[in-house]
C-alpha cells in the first residue's frame, strides 16, 4: 500500500490537462503550475547541466532560487534558472555546457 | 508549565489572531507608499496586513508568484490541490492571514526580485530595486519607493560540503520540501534525509508521507541539549507538539533517526546511489571505522537556516552572532535596525520559525505606524505587548535550538582536499586551505580573491559557511574523514562555524544595463568593488 502514496494523491490534487515539453529532444511530460525543474524530476530527470571546468553533471539543488545550480537552457536561451520558470507547453528544455554569465554582474 | 512562578516562564498562551485593525484612515495606494515590505512569507505578510490595516499604503515585493514565503510554500493553482493542507500543519491560519491579506488592499508585487535598496536622499523616501520575472530573466527593472523599508526576506540553507554533494540527486533539505510542496515531485524514491536541525524531521515526514521511503534521517547533534534548558522549553510548547508530530509520523513510516552522525560521503558517478554514514564525536569528527552504507538514490541535506540579510547589510545595519554562528540582523525591542526607517521581521533577525515570523512582522508593522502617524501609544497598547512577550519566548527557544545544532569544529574532518567546496567555480578544499595556509587568508572575503570560491552565481550562499570555516582553521586540517588529523581546534571559537561575509553587493546578479541606470549617489554600495562582475 505504502508504495502506491505520491504527492499528488497526498495533497489530492486534480490538476489541469498535463502538456508536453521536450528535453534534449525526448519528450517530458508537465502539469500545469509546474515549474521546468519540477516536471524533468517528474520524469526522473536530476540533470541539466554541465560545469565549466569538470563538465560534470548539476540540476536542482537549493529548490528555491539561490544556488543557480538548476541553470537551463529554455527555448534557446541559456541562464534560465529552472526551479523558478514555469514549464509551458511546448518549451524545449537543453543541457546547458558549461556556463555564460551573459553580461551579469554578480 | 502550570505553577511556573515567574513571568517569562509562564506558559505560553495560544496565539491569538488579531482582530483586523481598525483603520483610520482612508486607504490610498499611492507612491511613495507608507512602507515597503520585502518578503510575503509569514512575516512579511503579517507586517504588512498590520500597517495597512493601521491606516498606512503598503507595496509588498516578492520574488515568488504567490504567498507564503518557504513555510507556506504551496502548489501553483493549475495543480488543483485540493489538500494543501496535508503537506502543512497550521495551514488554516496561513489562509486566514492571506484572506485578510487580500481584503485590506496592501499592493502586492510578485515576481520581483529585489537586488538593492537605497537609503532616502534627503527627501526621507527610500527606493528599492527589483528586477522582474519568474527568474528575473530579461524582465523589466521596476523600482518602488516607500518612507520605511520592512526587511522580511527569510532565510537559506547551510551547507557543509563532503565528498559527493555536488552529485545530482543530492539536494538541499529545505530544497526538497519546497519542490515538494510547490510542484508535487519528489528526486528519488529512496531519499536520506540528513543533516542538522529540526527541519530535517519536518522534511523527512513530508517526504514519508508523498511515498518515498526514507531508510534514515541522520542528525549530527544529539537532543540533549534541549533538555538542559527547561525553562526555554516550556516556552515553546507549539514547537514541541510539532517534533512530536513529526516524530510520530516517522515511527508511523519506520524511519531510524541517526543522531550524532553525518553522512561522510555520498557515492555514484551520475547520480546518488548510496552514501556512507559515520558516527560523529563531540566535535562532529567521524569516528574512523564506523562508516556504513546506505543505498539511496537521493540524499536531502541541510545544517540549519542562514538569515538573508544582504539587502540591509549593505545600507550598514548592524548585525549579532546567533548561538549557531550564522549573523543575524541586530534588532531593537519593536524590530527597528540599527539605520533608522529600516525593520525586519523573520528569519532575517534569526531563525526560529513561522510563528516567531509572523509575531514580529506584526509587531513590526505596529511600530511602523506608529513611527509615521506620530502615534507612540500604538506601541504600548496590550497587544503590542503581549506580541513582545510571545517575541522574547519565542526567540529565546529558537536560541536554545540554534546552540543545540550549532556545527562542532571538527567537521571539516570529513572533507578531503580534492573535494569541491565552491559549487559554482568548482574550487576544492585543497585550493581553498592552500589560500588559507602558505597564502594567509584568514577570511572568506580574501580567500574569494585568491581562489574565486564564492565568486560564482550564488554568491557564496552555498560555500559561505564551509569557506569561513575552512579560512579560519589557517590551513591546517584535510585529512581524509579520519577523524585523526582534523586539526580545527584552533580555528573556531567555542565549537561554533565562523560566520561567512554575509555581504553582497547585489542581492541578485543583474544586468550591467540596469546597474548603469541607478542615479549616483554618494556612499552607495555597488556596483560592485571587489572583482564580481563575472564576465568582466
Ligand atoms: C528552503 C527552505 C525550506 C523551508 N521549509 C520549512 C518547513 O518545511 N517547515 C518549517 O517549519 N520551516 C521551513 N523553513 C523555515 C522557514 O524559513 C520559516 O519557518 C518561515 O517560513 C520564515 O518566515 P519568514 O517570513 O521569515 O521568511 P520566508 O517564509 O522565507 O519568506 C521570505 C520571502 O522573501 C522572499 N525574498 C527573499 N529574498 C528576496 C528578494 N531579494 N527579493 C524579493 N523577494 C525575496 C522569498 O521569496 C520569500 O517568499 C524553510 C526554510 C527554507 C530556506
Ligand atoms: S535549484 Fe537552486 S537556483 Fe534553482
Amino acid at each position: 500500500m505504502a508504495r502506491d502514496r505520491n504527492p499528488a494523491d497526498l495533497v489530492g490534487a486534480d490538476p489541469g490537462p498535463p502538456f508536453e515539453i521536450t528535453f534534449d529532444g525526448s519528450a517530458v511530460t508537465a502539469l500545469p503550475g509546474q515549474s521546468v525543474a519540477a516536471a524533468l524530476w517528474g520524469a526522473g530527470i536530476l540533470a541539466w547541466r554541465t560545469t565549466r571546468n569538470g563538465g560534470r553533471p548539476r540540476g536542482a539543488f537549493c529548490g528555491i532560487g539561490q544556488c543557480y545550480d538548476c541553470l537551463a537552457t529554455v527555448n534557446g536561451e541559456p541562464n534560465r534558472r529552472a526551479c523558478l520558470v514555469p514549464a509551458r507547453p511546448g518549451d524545449t528544455v537543453t543541457t546547458q555546457e558549461g556556463h555564460g554569465h551573459a553580461g551579469l554582474a554578480v | 508549565m502550570p505553577g511556573s512562578p515567574s513571568e517569562p516562564h509562564e506558559p505560553s498562551e495560544p496565539y491569538e489572531p488579531s482582530e483586523p485593525y481598525e483603520s483610520a484612515a482612508p486607504y490610498e495606494p499611492s507612491e511613495p507608499y507608507d512602507l515597503a515590505v520585502i518578503g510575503a512569507g509569514p512575516a512579511g505578510l503579517a507586517g504588512a496586513v498590520t500597517a495597512c490595516e493601521l491606516g498606512l499604503s503598503v507595496a509588498v515585493l516578492d520574488a515568488a508568484p504567490q504567498t507564503g514565503g518557504q513555510y507556506f510554500r504551496h502548489p501553483a493553482p493549475g495543480l488543483g490541490a485540493a489538500r494543501p493542507q496535508a503537506l502543512h500543519h497550521d495551514w488554516s491560519e496561513f489562509t486566514a492571514l492571506r484572506g485578510r491579506f487580500e481584503a485590506s488592499g496592501v499592493t502586492h508585487l510578485p515576481h520581483h526580485h529585489v537586488w538593492t535598496v537605497r537609503p532616502p536622499d534627503g527627501d526621507g523616501i527610500w527606493t528599492v530595486h527589483a528586477l522582474t520575472g519568474p527568474d528575473a530573466h530579461g524582465g523589466t527593472p521596476a523600482r518602488v519607493r516607500a518612507r520605511t523599508i520592512l526587511l522580511a526576506t527569510g532565510a537559506y540553507e547551510r551547507q557543509l560540503p563532503f565528498p559527493g554533494w555536488t552529485l545530482p540527486g543530492v539536494i538541499g533539505a529545505g530544497g526538497a520540501q519546497a519542490m515538494l510542496k510547490s510542484g508535487l515531485v519528489l528526486p528519488g524514491r529512496r531519499i536520506v534525509v540528513a543533516g542538522s536541525g529540526p527541519l530535517l524531521l519536518a522534511v523527512a515526514s513530508s517526504l514519508a508521507a508523498a511515498g518515498a521511503r526514507v531508510p534514515a534521517v541522520v542528525e549530527a547533534s544529539g537532543y540533549l541539549g534541549y533538555a538542559r534548558r527547561p525553562y526555554a522549553l516550556a516556552a515553546g510548547p507549539h514547537k514541541l507538539l510539532e517534533a512530536a508530530v513529526h516524530g510520530s509520523a516517522l515511527l508511523r513510516h519506520r524511519t531510524p533517526l541517526r543522531t550524532r552522525s553525518a553522512v561522510t560521503e555520498a557515492h555514484g558517478t551520475d547520480r546518488v546511489e548510496a552514501v556512507t554514514v559515520s558516527r560523529l564525536d563531540r566535535a562532529w569528527r567521524p569516528v574512523p571505522g564506523t562508516g556504513r552504507r546506505i543505498a539511496c538514490d537521493a540524499l536531502a541535506v541541510g545544517h540549519g537556516l542562514v538569515p538573508q540579510t544582504e539587502l540591509a547589510t549593505g545600507l550598514g545595519c548592524a548585525t549579532r552572532r546567533t548561538p549557531d554562528g550564522t549573523h543575524a540582523l541586530a534588532l531593537d525591542a519593536l524590530q527597528e535596525s540599527s539605520v533608522p526607517g529600516l525593520w525586519a521581521a523573520g528569519e532575517t533577525g534569526g531563525t526560529g520559525g513561522w510563528d516567531l515570523a509572523r509575531t514580529e512582522g506584526e509587531l513590526a508593522g505596529i511600530a511602523v505606524a506608529a513611527r509615521l502617524r506620530g502615534l507612540p501609544a500604538l506601541t504600548r497598547s496590550r497587544r503590542a505587548r503581549a506580541l513582545a512577550r510571545r517575541r522574547d519566548r519565542l526567540r529565546a527557544f529558537a536560541d536554545v535550538m540554534a546552540a543545540a545544532h550549532a556545527p562542532g569544529p571538527g567537521w571539516t574532518a570529513w572533507l578531503p582536499d580534492d573535494t569541491d567546496v565552491c559549487r559554482c567555480e568548482e574550487v576544492t578544499a585543497g585550493s581553498i586551505r592552500g589560500a588559507a595556509g602558505a597564502l594567509g587568508a584568514r577570511d572568506a572575503r580574501t580567500v574569494k580573491l585568491l581562489t574565486r570560491a564564492g565568486m560564482g552565481w550564488c554568491q557564496g550562499r552555498m560555500c559561505g559557511a564551509a569557506v569561513a570555516c575552512l579560512a579560519a582553521e589557517g590551513g591546517r586540517g584535510g585529512g581524509r574523514g579520519d577523524g585523526a588529523g582534523g586539526g580545527a581546534e584552533g580555528g573556531t571559537a567555542q565549537g561554533t562555524v565562523p560566520p561567512s561575509a554575509e555581504r553582497r553587493p547585489l542581492a541578485v546578479p543583474v544586468p550591467l544595463g540596469a546597474l548603469a541606470d541607478l542615479p549616483e549617489e554618494s556612499g552607495r554600495p555597488g556596483p560592485p568593488t571587489d572583482g564580481p562582475t563575472a564576465d568582466g
